[in-house]
């Protein structure tokens, strides 16, 4: 089959590689009809992420048809899923509590070691990214090995397009569970940094979930223009003072919530974030700042912090002094996304939720690196790049 | 100086001499290596003492072993996998069984690599059943042998604590995990 490969940092090409097959009782065989470039691929893509190895597969947004079955799988050849990104087991007690995204089991038990050593305990398993969470083919291919298909994958109702539910894979209920993070009041007022995917759905979900108002930020101006379309008002942090905005359009009060849907590139330890503070130093850069600093500074006493912005290792000059005085609560972590599906996918058939205005690349599996480039270099129009293995291939 | 006693399991005192007093109130001890782990497992107490004591099926998460042959009901013949594509035998005898509880074992002489080991299961309520092995070991010639077996991966605390996240997977979820996507890889890890 063939299939998006990792090689080193900005080099990722489609390669012919070995068909799936199952291999465990539980497991599936799906073919890939659609599957996205991910936000967070880019951080595999510019080489922030360790226990990488050469010839990885990538991807973990992704829908398809069932080909083959394991005799442990419910699912039957012909029916269209999607795949959530998380490996969960269903089985083990984080799962009976939902929690899917800290599965004990979903991670093979030797590649468990990294996660334990860094973390303390190991992480669950995560379909194309990297070896700390299990080193999983993913699903920008042809074809992908599903484990635990009785429990993961949804079955998607006649009538709805793959581009109108392939976002329940990550980005959708990752969004809405950073709003759930939020715990959000009926009246709150909600700031969100970063419009990205995730921060858009997180603005549509504070909405649904009784925010009065969202505030979102961030510099790219067609992003901030799609927030400002879900009823959002906005601040474009190159314009204008983030924390000063935020104290004037809430009466001196600041956030009832904040959330940070940016993570590490935006961050002190990753390479870029060195690079801005040079800039900064030398009063060449922007005002860019960190993203969760700023969030608990404008946070109003007593607030919430949402962070579903992925983080890696450790950051530097955290505000604890803040976080502690002001009494603010922090939730974080990987989606639970198999907890998420179900009603989510009722919300899209309701029409409660509109994930397709995201996609604004839709390209042929062959033409992945070029995608990956798209999106690394204009992050501004490139909003979301959807492979599908049966595109026509684009001319030159 | 002087030890004040806390209520931390003995094989995770900094005390050599604690850790080696304390495993050896559990098993025969046969070498100085001692390893002490427990795991957490979402399954029934005796279920989980009933599949362990069919020696013949603990290689299918025991990763370095190649098999186990029941001999009688007491005594078993051990192959396990050792550096370089070679392995090393032992036979080993059951020297305590309490049914739902605990079973001990220790090789008998002439063993490769001396060793005993203790596998206990105790109740943790909605949690299910904590599982926790203790094993000493004489490891094959010295110190060199340990940074042999290190490099090769079969160093045997890293090993244990893989071997019980295995037998966690195979109890809670009915299969061993992996990230394998063609039969050739799988058979490749597990060479």
């Amino acid at each position: 089959m063939r299939a998006l490969t990792w090689h080193g940092k900005h080099d990722v090409r489609v390669d012919t590689v070995d068909d799936p097959e199952i291999l465990n009782p539980r497991d599936a065989i799906i073919k890939i009809t659609s599957t996205a470039i991910c936000g967070s691929d880019l951080h595999l893509y510019d080489g922030y992420i360790p226990t990488m190895q050469a010839g990885d597969i990538l991807g973990h947004e992704f829908m398809g048809e069932v080909v083959e079955t394991g005799p442990g799988s419910t699912l039957v050849k012909g029916q269209r899923v999607v795949v959530p990104f998380t490996i969960a087991c269903g089985s083990c007690y984080h799962c009976g509590k939902h929690q899917y995204s800290a599965c004990d089991n979903g991670n093979p038990a030797d590649n468990q070691d990294i996660g334990q050593e860094m973390y303390g305990q190991p992480m669950s398993g995560l379909f194309g990214y990297s070896h700390l969470t299990g080193g999983y083919a993913g699903g920008q291919a042809e074809y992908v090995r599903v484990p635990f298909s009785d429990v993961g994958p949804i079955v998607v109702p006649d009538g709805l397009d793959d581009d109108e539910v392939l976002f329940l894979s990550d980005i959708l209920p990752t969004g809405w569970q950073a709003a759930e993070n939020a715990d959000i009041e009926p009246g709150d007022t909600v700031a969100v940094w970063g419009c990205g995917p995730v921060g858009l759905f997180a603005v549509q979900s504070a909405f649904l979930m009784g925010a009065a108002r969202v505030i979102a930020i961030d510099h790219f101006p067609h992003r901030l223009e799609l927030a400002r379309k879900f009823g959002a008002e906005t601040i474009n942090f190159e314009q204008s003072k983030t924390y000063e905005a935020l104290m004037e359009m809430t009466g001196g009060i600041g956030p009832d919530a904040v959330i940070d849907a940016v993570g590490l590139e935006a961050h002190g330890f990753f390479v870029d974030n060195v690079i801005d503070q040079i800039k900064a130093s030398l009063f060449l850069g922007t005002d860019r700042t960190h993203s969760i600093r700023q969030a608990i500074h404008a946070c109003r006493k007593g607030g919430r912090v949402s962070m579903p912005a992925v983080y890696g290792g450790f950051v530097d000059k955290f505000p604890l002094g803040a976080f502690m005085e002001k009494g603010l609560t922090l939730k974080t972590g990987q989606t639970s996304v198999q907890h998420y599906m179900p009603a989510l996918l009722n919300a899209i058939v309701e029409g409660k939720i509109d994930t397709t205005f995201l996609i604004s690349h839709r390209m042929s599996l062959e033409d992945a690196p070029k995608g990956y480039k798209m999106f690394h270099d204009n992050q501004n129009e490139v909003t979301k790049i959807v492979l599908k293995p049966d595109f026509a291939v684009a001319a030159e | 100086m002087t030890i004040v006693k806390d209520d931390a399991p003995a094989a995770t005192s900094k005390s050599h001499d604690v850790r080696e007093a304390g495993t050896q109130t559990l098993i025969d001890p046969k070498g100085d290596q001692l390893i002490g782990r427990s795991v957490t497992i979402n399954r029934p107490r005796a279920e989980l003492y009933a599949y362990w004591r069919d020696f013949a099926q603990l290689p299918t998460f025991l990763d370095n072993v190649e098999r186990i042959d029941v001999l009688s009901d007491t005594r078993s013949h051990w192959v396990v996998k050792a550096p370089a594509g070679k392995t090393v035998e032992w036979d080993a005898i059951i020297t305590e069984d309490v049914e739902g509880e605990l079973i001990a074992w220790a090789s008998e002489d002439g063993a490769d690599i001396p060793n005993s080991g203790r596998i206990e299961f105790r109740d943790a309520g909605a949690r299910g059943t904590i599982v926790t092995a203790t094993i000493s070991y004489d490891p094959p010639a010295g110190v060199v042998g340990k940074v042999i077996a290190k490099l090769f991966q079969r160093e045997p605390a890293i090993q244990a604590r893989r071997d019980l996240r295995r037998f966690k997977q195979l109890m809670e979820t009915g299969e061993v995990a992996t990230a394998a996507w063609t039969q050739k890889q799988l058979d490749e890890e597990k060479a």
